[in-house]
């Protein structure tokens, strides 16, 4: 076994997901630790190969790209496949991935095919007599675990979004590219990628947005999500939802904000109608101030906001509106 | 259509955080009295997705749980939801398996039961959140396997699977027999009807241990789990609410503006 520690990096359109970053930083960190390489690998269709060079100025000491047609969309069975055949190349010490829907549906299949350990969603990472250490929170956020390698072949985790720091540009900064072959037949793989449709959001991303309002079952139906976007416009803010919102069908999933939604760290976020249940704070927890807005003193989500009103958000809403617009405005 | 369905029983995952209790010497859970375990969430969105498959294809729905025989009641549960068979895979062998082991431990089963065309799970559990044991146990069973779905639909050999993303959806087909888990966007559970439950109170669920499906004791069991558990506690993330009063809530909303603007959040 090398001491390298290999990266899964990811691919948005024509971009270097962002998710990269994160691992490219923590991956330099752990392989400094280590005397190893920090190697990333980049799969996808036309274009990977160029844009692999990238992850070099993030950090990479040796960037693995495979690019093919038959990576263009996301394939379970063919990425797996070229996956594997990296691992087997690099042989590292240590192989991260992101928590993200590519990330984590990859590296179940590799650590059981290579016996290697796997701690899922970490919030840190740390190396202990060489052992990859890990720490994630359990029981949706209730508990938090730590937990050691237990000195299997390869260390293997997925690292939450936002839990660690994007790394810092290093343009010019030297590296080897190797292009790996992937030898995948047509009529080899028991599935077939179709299509992917990308949702399109109105104004900021969730992810990105400094300023978030949140609905959540409190809101009753739909059409009070339309008062929301329009507080939520005054402060060039995005719209998010709780899971109950999104199973009743008043908006749709990628709004979720959460532990199987999204993970948002705004200046402030605005709960509305949200009880607060952990696996909901998961998403919002990492905002700076939370205000939150329920009819209910008792409401767990009091525990973790800066602000509160108790009252009934048809009464308050349209007056923070007012009085945001009259202090934004002028 | 053959349909197995693996599910894990898990502490409610609704009781207020103030009654969730660790035991940190023991780096271990401890329930509250009088709370009664759960199916995992997801797994409750694959139970109803196998019997939706079933009302329209025909077949048989066997459940499989590793645990102890208070899983029972949570199989007693599916089968009352329309599931045909459960199977209780208890052993002292199993004792503190990691995900892999789990996964060892059901492949095991199912290479026993034979014949499927679809194993369905859950996406991730709701308590350990390991999101591992299902995609090992389709690499142990060397199947195709798509996780998260949002949507199923059975063509022919094939299955047209939607999957969710963070900003969206992707479509793939896959050919049976293969391995899906269920996201909670594709269908609502049902309960179980007092029919289903009368059914379900009259059918045995045999146990299986390390011996009927001859599993390699050294590959599952605390001693084969590849991470070890150093410590558990519970987190601290309350902050000071400061509750923003008035003579009415719109006055308090004025404020709360106000207050924003004030500590420069705004
Ligand atoms: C495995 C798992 C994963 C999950 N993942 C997520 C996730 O990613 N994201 C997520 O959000 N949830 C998730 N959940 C669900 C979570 O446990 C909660 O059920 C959910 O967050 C509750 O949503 P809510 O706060 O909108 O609804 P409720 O808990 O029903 O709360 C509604 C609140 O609105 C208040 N209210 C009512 N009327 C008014 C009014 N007129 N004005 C103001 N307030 C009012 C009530 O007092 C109450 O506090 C998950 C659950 C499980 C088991
Ligand atoms: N002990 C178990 N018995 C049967 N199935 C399980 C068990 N643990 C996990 N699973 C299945 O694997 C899925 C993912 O669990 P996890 O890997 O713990 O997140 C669950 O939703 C179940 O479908």
């Amino acid at each position: 076994m090398s001491n390298d520690v290999l990266i899964l990096a990811e691919r948005v359109d024509d971009r270097i997901a962002l998710v990269s970053s994160e691992l490219c930083g923590i991956g330099k960190k752990l392989a400094n630790e280590k005397g190893g390489s920090l190697v990333a690998l980049l799969l996808g269709g036309p274009g990977t190969n160029d844009l692999a060079k990238g992850l070099i100025s993030l950090g990479a000491d040796k960037v693995l790209s495979a690019e093919a047609d038959i990576l263009t969309g996301y394939n379970n069975s063919a990425y797996v496949k070229v996956v594997d055949s990296a691992v087997n190349e690099v042989d590292p010490a240590i192989f991260l991935v992101g928590c993200t829907s590519v990330g984590r549906d990859i590296a179940p299949r590799i650590a059981f095919r290579h016996g290697a350990s796997y701690a899922n969603d970490c919030i840190e990472l740390s190396l202990e007599d060489g052992m990859l250490c890990a720490v994630r929170p359990v029981y949706a956020g209730n508990a938090i675990s730590h937990v050691r390698s237990k000195g299997t072949s390869i260390n293997m985790a997925s690292i939450r979004l936002k839990a660690f720091p994007l790394t810092d540009v290093e343009e010019g900064r030297a590296g080897e590219q190797v292009q790996i072959d992937v030898s995948i037949e047509a009529g080899e793989l028991k599935m077939n990628f179709i299509e992917s449709r990308q949702v399109e959001s109105e104004g900021v991303r969730l992810e990105d947005a400094e300023y978030v309002v949140s609905g959540g079952r409190g809101l009753g139906g739909p059409e009070p999500f339309q008062q929301l976007a329009e507080l939520g416009k005054l402060l060039k803010a995005a719209v998010g939802a709780s899971r109950a919102a999104v199973d009743a069908g008043w908006v749709p999933t990628h709004m979720q904000v959460g532990q199987t939604g999204k993970i948002v760290s705004p200046m402030l976020y605005i709960a509305v109608g949200i009880s607060g249940a952990m696996q909901h704070m998961v998403g919002a927890g990492p905002s700076k101030n939370i205000v939150a807005i329920n009819t209910d003193a008792e409401a767990p989500i009091f525990q973790r906001a800066r602000y509160g009103i108790v009252g009934d958000y048809k009464k308050v809403i349209p007056a923070l509106t007012k009085k945001f617009k009259d202090l934004l405005e002028n | 259509m053959d349909i197995i369905v693996c599910i894990k029983q898990v502490l409610d995952h609704d009781i207020p955080p103030r009654d969730f209790k660790v035991d940190e010497e023991k780096r271990a859970v401890v329930p509250p009295a009088n709370v009664p375990p759960i199916i995992s969430n997801f797994d409750e969105y694959a139970i109803e997705e196998a019997i939706t498959l079933k009302e329209a294809n025909g077949g048989k729905i066997t459940l499989l749980t590793v645990g102890d025989e208070s899983s029972r009641d949570s199989l007693k549960k599916c089968l009352a939801m329309g599931c045909d068979e459960a199977i209780l895979l208890n052993d002292s062998a199993f004792e503190g398996s990691d995900s892999f082991g789990i996964a060892r431990i059901l492949a095991g089963a199912i290479k026993k039961i034979g014949s499927f065309d679809i194993i369905l799970c859950g996406r991730l559990s709701s308590d350990w959140s390991f999101g591992t044991t299902a995609l090992a146990l389709a690499e142990a069973l060397d199947l195709p396997s798509v996780s998260q779905l949002q949507k199923l639909e059975a063509n022919g050999d094939t299955l047209r699977c939607e999957r969710v993303l963070e900003d969206g959806e992707e479509i793939v087909e896959v050919s049976m027999p293969c391995l899906l888990t269920a996201s909670n966007e594709i269908n609502t559970p049902r309960l179980p009807s007092v029919k289903g439950i009368l059914m379900a109170s009259r059918k045995q669920i045999p146990v299986w241990g390390a011996g009927d499906i001859g599993v390699d004791t050294s590959q599952v069991g605390a001693g084969a789990a590849t991470l070890e558990l150093t410590k558990l506690y519970k987190p601290d993330y309350s902050t000071l609410c400061e509750f923003i009063e008035a003579d009415s809530l719109e006055e308090a909303a004025e404020k709360l503006a106000t207050r924003l603007r004030e500590d420069k959040i705004i």
